[in-house]
């Protein structure tokens, strides 16, 4: 019992991984990942793509109180697989097709038969771009890193 | 009795039509795509989305390209715009520490974890018009040095540690945070609210209101504990999932100032604090903010309010540029009827000046207001 609820927890984790690489994912990539996949696109919609807005919220100095900062557009989507496997997705900005391939790979991500594929030929490409465009950001950033020196002046 | 009086229906018509053909200029000048704005002008697309109070880049653009480069007005059209939209909810707060750094500065201390990451800045430029920008000469790929991927704490963590600044900000845990696209302004506010408005606030009225802190107007003291600009994740906790779903990242920029000391006998000194939190690439603006959001603490530090800066209603009541010029343009509108009754006042009151000259002066001015 103790071990399934560990089990649970560490899919549903692994579930949300999935979910961050798809919203990260540029869109073009995404659908063509998809066209070279041969994963099937087809599902019903349950609800969506339809885009609505979130609300960015921070923190006072940075860990304190929460306040509203501004919104940000999301869109947003259901499906359910011929297979009865329903998916959702929200994903930054308002790209329909992108929410709506979205939600068909989170269906699919939860088919066991069929988890390998969707980590095999979308997950681990997006996660691949995802890490190599951060590593890129991080060094040019890191070149822009200052190096003090100090000068010394007089004989000792 | 009201007349209403119509016309005009063709010359809008017409009008509109002329800003069209305005707006796209000469035809023989290629059309601007909107990814070449999103990628070009990214600052002013910042701008945008910041003070429209709405992160969706193509949008902001459009807004841009629509309003021919005005920028009140496209911000205008993007609040517009996002009273369409359905609202799904309130994102987990953004963790900043966590954020994908692409600049880092602080003001205070020289040698910093994570070090000073100068970034795409414009500092240090020499601010020399440069022709081969017009030119549209190639452009050379940044430079790279390896990097950890260390999550990069906060300038203010290290003057915590010995207490000798407040901590970040608390409110009482049981209200709701509160949201001024909900509820009516009313003054006096919690800070919440306050950096709410300041976050979607005119950044030039917030310049100046923070220059004006500098130049003595409800002195501050202010130090840049840190700027960071860079992407932090967000989240939103839906009914249909058992977790907070990714969203995707937004660009922010963050100013955490540091200002001169407040103490009681209960509490020794300590240095205070004003924070900036913005869309996108906001230097300018964030640290506006900060120095803002300091000044109009004032009252829950025991200051006098002396100065604009600090007032409260005063700044919030205008610092939005939307409802500025709402209600600066709108006198541009009609106002034919309101005019005419003004004219009739003014013969009037003339007309009884010639008749009794000594009285009539000091009346002639009351009636006036």
């Amino acid at each position: 019992m103790k071990g399934g609820r560990r089990g649970e927890r560490q899919e549903e984790e692994q579930r949300k991984a999935a979910m961050a690489a798809l919203a990260a994912a540029p869109a073009h990539l995404l659908s063509d990942l998809w066209a070279a996949s041969g994963l099937p696109d087809e599902a019903e919609p349950v609800r969506g793509p339809e885009t609505g807005l979130v609300t960015i919220r921070g923190r006072i100095g940075g860990g304190g109180a929460p306040f509203n900062v501004g919104e940000a557009t999301v869109t947003r989507a259901t499906v359910r697989l011929p297979t009865g496997e329903v998916g959702h997705a929200y994903v930054l900005g308002r790209d329909r097709e992108k929410a709506r391939l979205s939600a068909i790979a989170d269906a699919l991500w939860q088919d066991p038969k069929r988890r390998g594929q969707v980590e095999a030929r979308l997950l681990e490409p997006l996660r691949a771009r995802l890490a190599d465009a951060d590593r890129r950001r991080r060094e040019e950033t890191a070149a822009t890193k200052v190096d003090f020196f100090t000068m010394v002046r007089g004989e000792d | 009795m009201y007349v209403a009086v119509k016309g005009g229906e063709a010359a809008i018509r017409n009008a509109h039509r002329l800003l069209a053909d305005r707006r796209r200029g000469n035809r023989d000048v290629p059309a601007l795509r909107l990814d070449q704005i999103v990628e070009q002008l990214s600052l002013g697309v910042d701008r945008v989305m910041a003070e429209g109070s709405l992160y969706d880049r193509e949008l902001a653009a459009l807004a841009i390209v629509q309003s021919r480069g005005d920028l009140i007005e496209a911000i205008f059209l993007v609040r517009a715009y996002r009273t369409t939209l359905p609202r799904f909810g309130y994102t987990r707060p953004v963790d900043t520490a966590a954020m994908l750094v692409e600049r880092r500065i602080s003001a205070t201390y020289k040698d910093l974890p994570g070090g000073q990451l100068l970034g795409p800045t414009f500092d240090y430029t020499h601010r020399l018009l440069d022709p081969e920008l017009a030119a549209g000469g190639a452009v050379e790929t940044p430079a790279q040095r390896p990097a950890d991927a260390e999550r990069m704490s906060r300038v203010s963590e290290i003057l915590a540690g010995e207490g000798l600044i407040e901590p970040d900000g608390e409110l009482p845990v049981d209200r709701d945070v509160a949201d001024i696209t909900r509820e009516p302004l009313e003054f006096p506010m919690e800070r919440d609210a306050r950096l709410q408005a300041l976050a979607r606030g005119d950044e030039g009225f917030l310049l100046a209101l923070g220059y004006s802190t500098q130049r003595g107007y409800g002195r501050t003291h202010p130090f840049v504990g840190e700027i960071r600009i860079g992407e932090v994740e967000l989240e939103l906790d839906v009914p249909e999932l058992p977790f907070a779903v990714p969203l995707g990242r937004v660009r922010v920029t963050e100013c955490q100032m540091v200002n001169q000391f407040k103490g009681s006998a209960k509490a020794p000194p300590q240095f205070t604090r004003g924070y900036g939190l913005v869309f996108g690439q906001a230097e300018r603006k964030a640290m506006a903010m900060s120095l803002c959001d300091r000044a109009l603490r004032a009252r829950e530090f025991g200051e006098d309010v002396v100065a604009p800066a600090q007032d409260e209603e005063f700044v919030v009541s205008h610092l939005d540029n939307v409802q500025s010029t709402g209600f600066v343009e709108h006198l541009k509108l009609p106002h034919y009827v309101d005019f005419q009754a003004e004219l009739d006042l003014v013969r009037r009151m003339r007309a009884e000046h010639g008749r009794t000259p000594a009285v009539g002066a000091a009346e002639t001015k009351e009636a006036a207001e």
